[in-house]
């Protein structure tokens, strides 16, 4: 079973195409990792599905790097 | 089997124009899913498919009918990747004497319902980078008609849907198109009145009404590869009679 950072780390680069050591923690998915806006909700939409949870999109708009992503799922998952 | 095929969910599939749209696009490879409000319009829809698609009870107007059908479309068939937004309603009176449930109930059956459907659809659309959206609009979303302010407002605000639609999600390969088309032989110009009949024929430079064939050959066209970069707009299917 891997961990939850590899999870989401896996759901971002299928998602934004990026490298996977390019994903670090406080890498943030629209300045450092060049996602758009509709990048974004799809990744959001990727992780509930991964982690069967649905996220509030007040909460949603929180989430804008990687560890913010990790924190929410260990905190709601 | 229906897992190489794409679905394309027709929605208002029973008659008329929906009804040639879903037999076009089956024609086409698709599996295509009929919308019916009724049990026996979907069987009536399941039946005239065949192997190539399937009827469904779904009412547009309603938030719970659309997630639960879509919901059901998605696990037995796989999630719509060809949407073609065509259940409508007209509930026509001149302004001075329109009640407010027939200007709502036409905007909710007409407009509103592209927020469900499509909203549902999208997630779909956007996961496989490939999606067609094609909204059933009408001549008289553009050039408007007496007794229709309701239709008209409904149909207009199709045609501004699609062209934001279409910004958002052309980066997912997604096109969004409106089909607008003029007089057509249905039901629902069959019941026009003979001499009003006789003056619209007068403003048609082709000088008959329509098919419902030729305004589903203009969907077959957008859904297949080869509309492929056409988005965002409307293709007028109307004998002349507005020429833009």
């Amino acid at each position: 079973m891997s961990s939850i950072e590899e999870r989401v780390q896996k759901i971002i680069v299928e998602q934004l195409g990026v490298k996977p050591e390019d994903v670090k923690p406080a890498s943030s998915f629209v300045e450092d990792l060049g996602a758009d806006s509709l990048d974004t909700v799809e990744l959001v939409m990727a992780l509930e599905e991964e982690f069967e949870t649905e996220i509030p999109d007040e909460e949603a708009e929180k989430i804008s790097t990687v560890q913010a992503a990790v924190d929410y799922i260990k905190a709601h998952g | 089997m229906s897992e190489e095929r794409k679905v394309a969910l027709v929605t208002g599939a029973t008659r008329g124009i929906g009804r040639a749209i879903a037999t076009a696009l089956a024609e086409s490879g698709f599996f295509v899913v009929g919308t019916a409000t009724s049990e026996k319009g979907a069987q009536a829809i399941s039946e005239a498919l065949g192997a190539s698609g399937t009827g469904v009870v779904m009412n547009v107007a309603e938030d719970e009918s659309v997630a639960a059908t879509l919901k059901s479309i998605g696990e037995q068939h796989g999630a719509p990747l060809v949407l073609v937004n065509n259940a409508g309603i007209t509930r026509d009176n001149l302004m001075l004497r329109m009640k407010a449930d027939e200007w709502s109930d036409v905007i909710n059956t007409n407009l509103n319902s592209l927020y469900r459907v499509t909203k549902a659809c999208l997630k779909g659309m956007t996961k496989a980078r490939w999606g067609r959206v094609i909204n059933i609009s009408s001549v008289v979303g553009t050039m408007g008609n007496a007794g229709q302010a309701n239709y008209a407002a409904a149909k207009g605000g199709v045609e501004g849907f699609t062209r934001a639609l279409a910004r958002e999600l052309g980066s997912r390969n997604i096109t969004v198109n409106s089909v607008a088309p003029g007089f057509i032989q249905t039901d629902m110009t069959d019941a026009l009145p003979e001499a009003q009949r006789a003056t619209l024929l007068g403003e048609i430079p082709l000088g008959r009404l329509g098919s419902a064939d030729e305004v589903a050959s203009a969907v077959n066209w957008l859904a297949s590869d080869g509309g492929g970069y056409v988005t965002g707009t409307t293709v007028h299917v109307n004998g002349g009679m507005f020429t833009g």
